[in-house]
């Protein structure tokens, strides 16, 4: 029984951070909130450090048999904390001076470690309490400005939540019924003798609640309206963090708890991603609202990343090419979206006209994001897609593969509608007046980081390969 | 000495960005004419140190993404060398061409100069991954070209050539992930899969692969049925986009043949060859006829592109049917393949550039605009004159060398394809002819703007000095060939034996 509090550094120091913000923010005058933001900053590099150092020891299993810390979990830590980094700098435009500033920051914090803790759950309580921290600040989070839309944004939110989280905590009852365990290593086993027809029933309803979190088909249907109605970052915030752990949350429970013998759910999950990515797609194809844009192109983008998973444990590459999509991805999208964030007066796809004369460097960030969200070499989404695409074919579901070539080709089309207008010239360009220099510092590491990702793929995919801890 | 080749305008397009955009044109285009000559000057350096035929030369080789198998790979052979020239030769005239666009020069020059790096990248890369990514690169720069610099309904032509080629390319990327999984230990490496020749048993898996690279470049080149973005596209673009678009990017889809359908999968090339051969003839046919009935002089051009690009993947087609030809005939179909190219290249870009001209004078594609001209433009009817016969295949000029070949090394193998395809060459021929008599000869006939009758000036130095040179070259092929052939042939004889295993 390993219960050293030192392997969970990362998790802790979130923690530590979320609460210390609140009890200073409750001191702090509402100018000096900014101390809040530097701290929660710290606590994100902080946790980079100590993730790092954890990444040269052996992968373990602590906490029993709860809580699994392999590369999958290490290169979740990594990614949701550079991802919280960068989000922090989205916000401070429109977070900065707020009078609900602290808690801002205190809702993101304790969702990347909701999202870190569902990476690494190895039992299913676990799980569920990892959905809960995930899920409940992010509500909070969507009503946070209190604005009409975001309020219904806010309940549409919790409701789906509310309705698809106890579907995953009945899930979880089934699973204990017939495998007479809730962690992972014991279900295996216990599985194989159980009647198929519950396990199978079991799996839906606990993949429902994962599906929910990372906004799959068929469990989307909050994604457009949080993201529409809700301040740019937030809408940033919810389309990118809890997808890094729900992902791996469904591969680790697919590959180490369920036997493919008893449940044929690669099948599942393939026509869920073909959904997704289908149906993310042709939604997106005539939105002129940037932010529905981007929540529907967020739904494709997940059809692409459930490829990897379908395959989980049939080709080597599965997991590296899905921890290495999910890092592309979360960059990539961060710096669309930290496009939005620098003009939030630009609404529609029309406001962009006139972009490239008046702010070439967002225009250039802008290309790299959405040319890099198709797919376009050298970014960081190439390599991801490239990996996935391969580890697809090579799991025997190369019709898979092809449909995600159509999807990418017709995701061309509106990615393009928003770029074009970019190059015409404007009569009036109010739209287009920007929020301020942080958001402006986040789109450009966001797309410098989208192609160094790319170009440095080869050193960054040794750090992700390796199987799941069993 | 390759990659300083490739990657010199692009490192020139970034020195560029930091100049603001408000200084004086003439440093834009200065600098991008100082560039591509440079360029040009370190090509021909390379063409005469290479050493001694076969292989590659100036080969590199670096690690890039090495747990998935791709490495930065260059490399030139016989095959790319004449390419990677053309590419030079063809940048270098575009940038002497636009010295007279003013719309955002600055952005204009950065793109010609980012795309230049991306076809010279494509021509020496010895890496399936490196291919894809100069490939793809291509299609983006191009479609900012044309959405920006073309004429009314450049966007929607834009949206077209960017959504179509991008099917093509990656139809591409998943035909290089079938021949990743196929190999063993899985690798992107053109010259190790050469070697490995991992799919040599044939069967549904390498007819799969080969479909998808096939389909591909198919779209790239164009063959009939994939070719119906090249003439919006090319009708829509600047005359200088549209050079390179005809005389760099289509050469891709054809090079690709050679360097990666062929010597990879040569089992199911063998099997398919009458397929491809059908599909070239078709091309040759459909696209002299088409352009035979276009009233607009440009979409004409573009038409016989496709028509020119049928002759390519005859010659690549014939010279995978082995049984009935000996190795002498295979060659030489290759070899015909890849003069072509460049011969296409250099004829073609002439041409385009010079409806760019008469788009200047009078505002519009439309033949029937135009009457007896050579009165008044001897210099630009004569230069015309002179690209149309060398496009028609008149013997003297490169295409002519070209087309023999291809029809002497494929009459053996595909007797009756060839004999059909050899009538392509009459239409040509006959729209040529018809073109320069209603441009040029007659009554005189101008378009003129509302109001003011527009100049009408001959051709200008800055003209003169792009296209001209560009027709000398492919007049000196036509007549001292040797030079060329002395370096395709060595490599068209390793394809040969590459595609015979």
């Amino acid at each position: 029984m390993n219960e050293d509090p030192g392997a969970l550094v990362p998790e802790l120091l979130l923690l530590a951070g979320a609460v210390l913000g609140v009890l200073l923010g409750s001191w702090l005058p509402r100018r000096r909130q900014w101390v809040v933001r530097l701290l929660a900053a710290a606590v994100c590099v902080a946790g980079i450090a100590a993730t790092a150092a954890a990444m040269a020891g052996p992968p373990e299993i602590v906490f029993g048999t709860s809580y699994a810390i392999d590369t999958a979990t290490n290169a979740v830590r990594l990614t949701v904390l550079a991802t919280t980094l960068l989000a922090l700098c989205l916000s401070v435009d429109t977070a900065g001076g707020h009078r609900r500033e602290t808690e801002f920051y205190v809702l993101l914090l304790l969702a990347a470690l909701g999202t870190v803790v569902l990476a690494g759950a190895n039992d299913l309580l676990l799980l569920f309490a990892g959905f809960l921290l995930a899920s409940v600040p992010l509500y909070a989070l969507a009503g946070w400005d209190k604005s009409a839309l975001g309020v219904e944004a806010a309940m549409k939110y919790y409701l789906t939540g509310a309705f698809l989280g106890v579907t995953m905590l009945t899930g979880a009852a089934l699973f204990y019924g017939v495998g007479r365990s809730t962690a992972y290593g014991t279900l295996r086993d216990s599985l194989t003798a159980a009647p198929a027809a519950v396990v199978a029933v079991a799996l839906v309803a606990a993949l429902a609640g994962l599906l929910f979190k990372i906004g799959a088909v068929p469990a989307h249907f909050w994604v457009p309206d949080v993201t529409d109605g809700t301040p740019p970052p937030v809408a940033a915030i919810v389309t990118t963090i809890p997808k890094i752990g729900g992902l791996v949350a469904a591969y680790r429970l697919l590959e180490v708890a369920v036997p493919t013998p008893v449940v044929d759910w690669p099948l599942l999950v393939a026509l869920l991603a073909a959904a997704s990515m289908t149906l993310g797609n042709l939604a997106a194809f005539f939105q002129t609202s940037v932010q529905r844009l981007l929540a529907y192109s967020t739904v494709s983008q997940v059809g692409y990343l459930l490829m990897a998973v379908a395959v989980a444990g049939r080709t080597e590459l599965a997991l590296p090419s899905l921890l290495f999509y999910l890092a592309a991805y979360a960059v990539t999208n961060l710096g669309a979206f930290a496009v939005v964030c620098e003009l939030p007066a630009a609404r529609t796809l029309d406001d962009y006209r006139g972009l490239a004369r008046r702010h070439p460097g967002l225009t250039a960030v802008l290309v790299v994001c959405l040319l890099g969200l198709v797919g376009t070499p050298p970014t960081a989404v190439f390599v991801g897609k490239l990996t996935v695409f391969t580890a697809a074919i090579a799991g025997g579901l190369a019709w898979l593969a092809v449909l995600a070539v159509v999807n990418t080709i017709a995701s061309v089309f509106y990615y393009l509608r928003w770029i074009a207008p970019a190059f015409l010239s404007r009569r009036s360009s109010a739209a287009l007046a920007p929020a301020g220099r942080w958001s402006r510092v986040g789109a450009y590491s966001a797309g410098v980081a989208s192609v160094l990702l790319g170009v440095a793929g080869g050193l960054v995919l040794p750090w992700v390969t390796g199987g799941l801890i069993t | 000495m390759l990659s300083l080749i490739v990657f010199l305008p692009a490192v020139a397009a970034a020195g560029l960005v930091l100049v603001p955009g408000s200084a004086p044109r003439r440093v834009f285009v200065g600098a991008w004419i100082a560039v591509c000559a440079l360029d040009l000057a370190l090509v021909i350096a390379a063409w005469l140190t290479r050493g001694p035929a076969g292989g590659y030369a100036f080969e590199q080789q670096l690690p890039w993404i090495p747990s998935a198998g791709i490495s930065y790979h260059v490399g030139v052979d016989g095959l790319s060398l004449p390419l990677v020239a053309l590419t030079a030769v063809l940048f270098l005239a575009c940038a002497v061409y636009s010295q007279r666009e003013t719309r955002c020069v600055k952005a204009y020059v950065t793109l010609f100069l980012g795309l230049q790096t991306v076809c010279l990248g494509l021509f020496v890369a010895l890496d399936l991954i490196l291919f894809f990514l100069f490939f793809d690169l291509s299609i983006v720069a191009m479609y900012f070209l044309i959405a920006g610099w073309g004429h009314e309904k450049a966007r929607a032509a834009a949206l077209k050539f960017f959504l179509y080629t991008f099917l093509g390319s990656l139809a591409l990327l998943l035909g290089f992930i079938g021949l990743y999984l196929a190999a063993e230990p899985n690798t992107f490496d053109i010259v190790a899969l050469t070697v490995q020749n991992p799919l040599a048993g044939g069967g549904a898996y390498a007819g799969l692969v080969l479909l998808a690279i096939g389909i591909g470049l198919a779209v790239k080149t164009p063959t009939v049925p994939f070719h119906t973005w090249l003439p919006p596209a090319h009708t829509e673009a600047p005359a200088a986009g549209s050079a390179i678009l005809a005389g760099v990017l289509l050469k891709m889809g054809t090079y690709g043949f050679v360097r990666i359908a062929m010597p990879l999968l040569p089992t199911s090339w063998r099997q398919y060859a009458v397929v491809i051969v059908v599909v070239g003839v078709v091309s040759v046919l459909y696209g002299a006829l088409v352009a035979l009935a276009q009233t607009d002089l440009k979409r004409m051009i573009a038409y016989t592109s496709v028509n020119h690009m049928g002759y390519v993947v005859l010659g690549v087609g014939a010279a995978g049917i082995v049984a009935g030809t000996g190795e002498q005939a295979r060659q030489l179909a290759t070899t015909g393949a890849v003069t072509q190219m460049v011969a296409h290249g250099l004829i073609t870009g002439a041409l385009f550039l010079l409806a760019g001209v008469l788009y200047e004078r009078g505002r519009t594609y439309d033949i029937g605009a135009y009457s007896g001209l050579a009165a008044r433009t001897p210099v630009f009817a004569a230069t015309f004159a002179v690209a149309a016969f060398a496009s028609l295949g008149l013997p003297g000029f490169a295409g002519f060398i070209a087309e023999f070949q291809i029809f002497t090394g494929s009459l053996a193998a595909a007797p009756v394809a060839t004999a059909i395809a050899v009538t392509g060459i009459v239409v040509t021929a006959a729209l040529f002819l018809l073109a320069l008599q209603r441009v040029f000869l007659g009554g005189l006939r101008f378009p003129d703007a509302p109001g003011t009758p527009r100049e009408l000036s001959d051709l200008r130095p800055s003209e003169v000095a792009s296209i001209i040179p560009l027709l000398a070259l492919a007049t000196v092929v036509g007549l001292l060939p040797r030079f060329l052939l002395d370096v395709i042939e060595p490599a068209s004889r390793a394809l040969g034996e590459l595609v015979a295993r």
